[in-house]
């Protein structure tokens, strides 16, 4: 922390009289050697140099020269040359003239100020609070700047640690370089977490909808455009998941996003399409002969679709331990099969697309199989279905360590 | 070209594929789960692979292997196969290439 407050202090100086001389000179010397120089001398400064930038930027011109004029002389020149103030505080400098120049003279304005017109008083007045209350949002969004950055440097270190473990404990030589890919790694899983958590509110509100549209009787054109909302929503999710397969497939493959009992039914990254098909189906009877032969066809593709990618998935599988299992094993060094092993990772993402390409066909087949009202009866009942496996989730989660007991409580 | 458009009008059920790639594994396993046995031409084994596979995307298909050809006409990759399959349009298009035992 003393690193941040070290750079707010230094700014503090440009607004000393003298420091407008500092514009003539470079300034190479860095934050941290400036911050170390100052923080040895934190001794020297009283505690209101360290209050909220709020009160900083406050008209005090004469008690703040005594306060910055005596710390500045402790401080003494050999040790902080001009090259110390940095470019923000320079910016700071040149804005906030008004107010420096007040600083400049503050007797001689105290003196003149009955002799001007009380107009032109009023304007240089409004004008120094114009310039101080710029001066304070300037500095609030570079706090807000340093504190975000403080938070991200915080998560990379975390993140290096994590990364140093596993490199110790493999015993390998691994370098740990990749940070700027974690980096952006962790901000598309926020970003979808995000994304998603929008999604689900949405989602929920869209069974509200359904529901009371299927009981209230509304037209099939306005059912239509119900489905139709339905239908894109899950292709926005089907969207979503593709964006952040291509960040880190792993995350989409382990449901993290998903409540427990949603990712114990989890297939490549989501639901096994023959399944949802044996959910909805009752709920949308009664069909004619020909629907039901159409779902019956469907089902049965789907079924065949999803073998071949199992299979497909278990060869990647037997391929991957294959590769890191080649070589020798016992001196320690993997290198090579961990390189050729990521090579066939790869294709997991490929699964992964693949599989939700067939969620979303299944969808827009059942689609054109039924009709609106039943359409909009079996995006009701997914949509409910789903509720329900949350709902198992919590309730799980918040069991008693006994007999289960279904109490009104823990069912909300 | 020629070696891809010979092979294509020489068997009525082409994949072309590589022998390393899963998800081509799992192409041949859906053929194999509607009961057909489709001439399958592994690019990485052969000389011309390379040369094959840019010629397989330019007659259109876009994706990385698999491609189908059936009669002869680029069905396409992956997706394309699965969706018609769930559409029902693959088996009466393959029917004709059925194995007589099925």
């Amino acid at each position: 922390m003393l690193f941040f407050s070290s750079s707010l202090y230094i700014s503090m100086y440009c607004l000393l009289p003298d420091f407008k001389l500092s514009n003539a000179y470079n300034f190479n010397l860095t934050c941290t050697k400036a911050a170390s120089i100052i923080s040895s001398r934190s001794m020297d400064f009283p505690s209101t140099l360290f209050v909220p930038s709020r009160t900083m930027g406050t008209y005090e011109p004469i008690h703040q020269i005594g306060l910055w004029g005596e710390n500045f002389k402790s401080i003494g020149s050999p040790n902080i040359s001009p090259s110390v103030i940095f470019d923000v505080a320079n910016k700071l400098e040149n804005e906030s003239e008004t107010t420096s120049h007040e600083l400049l003279a503050p007797s001689s304005k105290y003196d003149q100020e009955a002799s001007k017109p009380f107009d032109k008083i009023q304007r240089r007045l409004a004008q120094n609070r114009e310039a101080a209350r710029k001066s304070r949002l300037r500095k609030k969004a570079y706090v807000q700047q340093l504190e975000n950055s403080r938070l991200k440097l915080i998560q990379l270190e975390q993140e290096l640690e994590r990364a140093r473990q596993q490199c110790l404990y493999a015993g390998g030589a691994i370098e740990v370089g990749h940070l700027g890919i974690s980096g952006a790694l962790n901000s598309g899983i926020t970003a979808f977490e995000m994304e998603y958590e929008r999604w689900m509110e949405e989602q929920n509100k869209q069974i509200c909808d359904l529901r009371s549209a299927l009981n209230a009787q509304i037209s099939d054109i306005e059912l239509h455009i119900l489905v139709e909302s339905g239908m894109s929503h899950y292709l926005e999710l089907f969207r979503m998941k593709s964006s952040v397969a291509k960040a880190d497939v792993f995350y989409v493959m382990s449901g993290t996003w998903k409540t427990s009992a949603e990712r114990f039914f989890s297939w490549i990254g989501g639901f096994r399409p023959s399944e949802l098909l044996k959910v909805l189906v009752p709920q949308i009877d009664p069909l004619t002969d020909h629907q039901i032969l159409e779902v019956c066809n469907l089902k049965q593709s789907c079924q065949q679709a999803e073998d071949a990618l199992s299979q497909g998935m278990e060869k990647l599988r037997e391929t991957v331990s294959a590769t890191l299992a080649s070589g020798q094993m016992g001196q320690g060094t993997y290198l090579p099969q961990v390189a050729m092993a990521m090579e066939k990772l790869e294709a997991l993402v490929n699964f992964v697309n693949q599989a939700d390409h067939l969620r979303k066909e299944t969808l827009q087949q059942m689609s054109y199989i039924l009709t609106t009202r039943q359409a909009a009866r079996g995006l009701l009942a997914l949509g409910e279905y789903i509720q329900r496996l949350q709902a198992l989730s919590t309730v799980w989660a918040n069991r008693p360590h006994g007999p289960a007991k279904l109490t009104v409580e823990n069912v909300r | 070209m020629e070696k891809v458009m010979r092979l294509v009008s020489e068997n009525g059920l082409v994949i072309f594929s590589k022998s390393s790639c899963c998800l081509c594994y799992a192409l041949k396993i859906l053929f194999q789960e509607i009961g057909v046995t489709p001439t399958v031409h592994e690019l990485d084994q052969d000389p011309e692979g390379r040369e094959m596979e840019r010629a397989v995307m330019r007659l259109g298909c876009n994706a990385p292997l698999p491609a189908v050809f059936i009669g002869g006409k680029l069905v396409g990759s992956t997706n394309e196969v699965m969706s018609l399959h769930l559409s029902g349009g693959l088996i009466p298009l393959v029917r004709p290439y059925q194995s007589i035992s099925n």
